[in-house]
């Protein structure tokens, strides 16, 4: 299957992500599959006029376009022109390339939550007016319309994240490759579910003190970051706690909260990123399926019953109170 | 006399198009257009201070922890508050990791691969070229990736992830790493140094780091620094894209005992001196910006939706007392007095920025392994906590890869009331000031080699990539 590679409205981080695959690496991974890039921005060999020859032929229909991945958000501005990006030497906009190459295309994949929602690119009153290719934030519909559809009939495969994991994309495009990735496998937002239907709480190492609200209240503080510290992990769909990023980090594993990169409008979330927002004392975002009495309830109950080892350390900014030994009775 | 456009241009991070004027051969003149606008400055205008620290990161993926230092720093400065001399630390190392990988990356994925062209295949070195750097299948490039991806598991230790972290705080970091992660720290920095001294240099770093004249780096010999300085002498890479012999630096890594890389400014005809941030100027006379000339901190950033002439970027054109100046590995080099930096300074051109940034590269790997080893586990790596102002302003004046980067933030009514970016390749990829004055780019590209039949020169390629631009930074 080929590829081809356009970075749109946004910062190039999810190329940069997917270099840190590791066992198989990107490029060994991609090819292993028989994926090849017909072009991509950062890395293939061919510019100015090369590049310019290689979409000629695939608007003429001469090369058929298997997967057409887009990485960042589309400029719509200044006032519906797409001028805020043009594609360099082309004279083109990059909306209306994405608008000719996309039906044109196999499949259509969104890399990282700004191609696929808008993203950061369109925080704070969205100056260059831009979206995702089929969400406007939670809206179906962005550049492509909400009944568009790649020809081989998926609607466009949305692998959010800011970063993406570079396993998220890999194992995407090998899906691909392999004609195993079905609408069944897309969740409501077209993201992929083997790594959508995972929550990023589930294997948080803070997970002992969430079960106690035993909370950090500060950078550098290692308990759980959801009562003070803006931590959604708990909403936040993404296998970042079971899966490691470079090695076997991850956002809360390194002691700063989970700003749910993963959804669309994650950069708007109306309180500042790293403070949970607040009603009565109460955080307003409850885990995912939860209802708000039982939270309260299992909140109070388990406040009052947490363990001195565990209140002590949440406070500190590394483990001061090792866990008790039990020696086995003689 | 001919007119060419050259882009799409690849291997550079983001968008740019270069339009030339070509007289008998001969580039006699270059305009450089950043096509992409993005309005980060204005996102950020009426949030929280400390919500700089997440968005400012995803301005750009590949210095983006250059991004959070910058900006960690502002606040800083506008909060009254400073790292730990461990945070400070860890900072740095986490901040030359991120540098370190993308001298890698620049040097193997974005700049070797065109000495793989088929224009080229006359050339002794043409076969081993294209054995080592053909994109994506050549084995430097798959050794470079292998070990900057192993480089990065110390970005999952101490940030969790890269690209885009919030472990970069005022206060200092968010993780404290112990002894048995700093021994896990040091093993893979001592991996990547494996990969430098069998792979890049073929030698131990400190070797490089000791040569000191440009006569002696064309006797290297050695791994693939060797075949590129090979190549160098063959097309006489070191006169060509000359640049003007004014460099800047803002100093790199601050650490309890000052900057590892110093702050500077050194012209080849002045000399060196101190650089006074005050005499920074960005100049919108050939931008599609409004407003007037003015210092970041109190500069605009207002596109003009008309995209009018004889504007032709989005990019601003910095200046420092009016002259444009050259950021970047080879800067930073030259403005700490490294002999062969300064030698290679002579000349100034595509030679000496990519062997510039292989130097930094041996240097930094030095300096890694020094600030791991220094780290005390027992110390603080974070300050006390500080309540953010309700007025303040505070810079952030960092190095990123690329060059020197700045953040400028002023507080008022306890939001942000201006936030402005100077990015690296701004300085360096910068269009005409009001004086006429080109870019950097833009006066070294005057004079270069074009071939009859050549859309793309190649002359010209070659010269954009040793800068290493950023676009995505650039306008940002
Ligand atoms: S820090 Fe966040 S992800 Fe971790 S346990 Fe707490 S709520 Fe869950
Ligand atoms: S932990 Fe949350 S913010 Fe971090 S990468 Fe995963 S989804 Fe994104």
């Amino acid at each position: 299957m080929n590829i081809l590679w356009l970075q749109a409205s946004g910062c190039g981080g999810c190329t940069m992500s997917l270099l840190c695959a590791e066992a198989p690496g990107a490029f060994e991974a991609l090819e292993a599959a028989g994926l090849r890039f017909l072009w991509h921005p950062a890395l293939s060999l061919a510019t100015g006029a090369e590049v310019r020859a290689i979409l000629r032929r695939i608007d003429s229909g001469e090369v058929a376009l298997d997967v057409l991945c887009v990485e960042g958000a589309i400029a719509r501005g200044p006032r519906g022109s797409g001028r805020f990006q043009m594609l360099s030497g082309v004279g083109v906009s990059m909306l209306d390339a994405v608008r000719r190459l996309a039906p044109l295309a196999g499949h259509v994949v969104a890399v990282g939550s700004c191609a696929a929602f808008g993203g950061m690119t369109s925080a704070g009153g969205n100056p260059s007016d831009a979206v995702g290719l089929h969400y406007e934030g939670a809206h179906p519909g962005g550049v492509l319309p909400p009944e568009f559809r790649g020809r081989a009939g998926l609607g466009v495969i949305n692998i959010a994240g800011c970063p993406t994991h570079p396993g998220w994309v890999t194992e995407t495009l090998m899906l691909l490759a392999a004609g195993a990735l079905t609408a069944e496998g897309l969740d409501r937002l077209g993201r992929p579910r083997f790594y959508a239907d995972h929550l990023v709480h589930h294997g948080c190492p803070k997970n002992e003190y969430y079960e106690y609200k035993a909370s950090a209240r500060a950078p550098g503080e290692i308990g759980c970051m959801m009562e003070h510290m803006g931590c959604i992990g708990t909403q936040a769909v993404g296998d970042c706690n079971i899966r490691p990023w470079n090695g076997g980090g991850s956002c809360t594993s390194a002691g700063y909260a989970c700003i749910n990169c993963t959804a669309p409008e994650f950069e708007e979330p109306r309180h500042p990123y790293t403070e949970t927002p607040k009603v009565g004392g109460i955080p307003v975002g409850l885990p995912s399926d939860m209802p708000k009495a039982w939270f309260m309830a299992l909140a109070s109950l388990s406040k009052a019953a947490t363990p001195d080892r565990i209140r002590k350390n949440a406070i500190a900014d590394r483990i001061e109170v090792p866990p008790t030994l039990r020696t086995p009775k003689r | 006399m001919t007119r060419l456009v050259v882009g799409p241009f690849n291997r550079v991070e983001g968008d740019l198009e270069v339009h030339l004027e070509i007289a008998e051969g001969k580039v006699t003149l270059a305009r450089v257009n950043a096509p992409l606008y993005r309005g980060f400055e204005r996102m950020l205008e009426g949030r929280d201070p400390r919500d700089a620290l997440t968005i400012t990161p995803r301005i750009c993926g590949i210095c983006s922890i250059s991004q959070s230092v910058a900006a960690a720093r502002a606040l800083g400065a506008a909060m009254g508050v400073a790292p730990t001399p461990e945070g400070a630390r860890v900072a740095a190392l986490i901040h030359a990791i991120e540098n370190a990988a993308d001298h890698v990356a620049h040097f193997n994925l974005f700049f070797m691969p065109d000495f793989t062209r088929p224009g080229y295949a006359r050339r002794g070195w043409h076969a081993r070229a294209v054995d080592r750097f053909t994109a994506i299948e050549g084995s430097a490039q798959r050794e470079a990736v292998a070990a900057r991806a192993a480089l990065m598991h110390v970005l999952g230790q101490l940030a969790g992830k890269w690209p885009h972290t919030l472990a970069v705080q005022p206060g200092g970091v968010t993780r404290a790493p112990g002894p048995a992660e700093k021994m896990r720290i040091l093993a893979s920095l001592r991996g990547f140094r494996r990969y430098l001294e069998k792979v890049v240099f073929g030698a131990p770093v400190e070797d490089f780091v000791a040569l000191g004249a440009e006569s002696a780096l064309m006797r290297w010999g050695k791994g693939d620094a060797g075949l590129f300085l090979e190549i160098a002498a063959d097309l006489d890479l070191a006169a060509m894209g000359r640049g003007a012999g004014r460099y800047l630096a803002f100093g790199a890594y601050p650490l309890a005992t000052g900057p590892a890389f110093p702050a500077g400014v050194w012209e080849k005809t002045g000399g060196p001196r101190a650089l006074d941030p005050a005499g920074i100027r960005e100049d919108l006379a050939y931008s599609w910006m409004m407003g007037a000339a003015s210092h970041p901190s109190t500069g605009q950033t207002l596109p003009d939706e008309d995209m009018r002439g004889p504007a032709y970027s989005w990019c601003k054109a910095p200046r420092l007392e009016g002259q444009p100046m050259e950021v970047g590995a080879i800067a930073r080099q030259v403005i700490a007095g490294h002999p062969l930096a300064r030698d290679l300074a002579r000349q100034g051109g595509v030679l000496a920025r990519v062997a510039g940034r292989l130097l930094e590269l041996a240097r930094t790997q030095i300096l890694m392994e020094r600030l791991a080893t220094d780290i005390d586990t027992s110390a603080r790596f974070m300050a006390a906590p500080v309540a953010v102002p309700d007025a303040g302003s505070g810079a952030g004046l960092v190095e990123a890869a690329r060059g020197a980067l700045g953040h400028w933030l002023t507080i008022r009514k306890g939001v942000i009331a201006n936030y402005q970016i100077v990015a690296p390749t701004t300085w360096n990829f910068s269009p005409r000031d009001a004086a006429g004055v080109p870019g950097p780019l833009e006066a070294a590209l005057l004079g270069a080699q074009v071939w009859p039949d050549e859309p793309t020169p190649l002359s010209v390629q070659h010269i954009v990539r040793s800068f290493d631009p950023c676009m995505v930074c650039t306008v940002h």
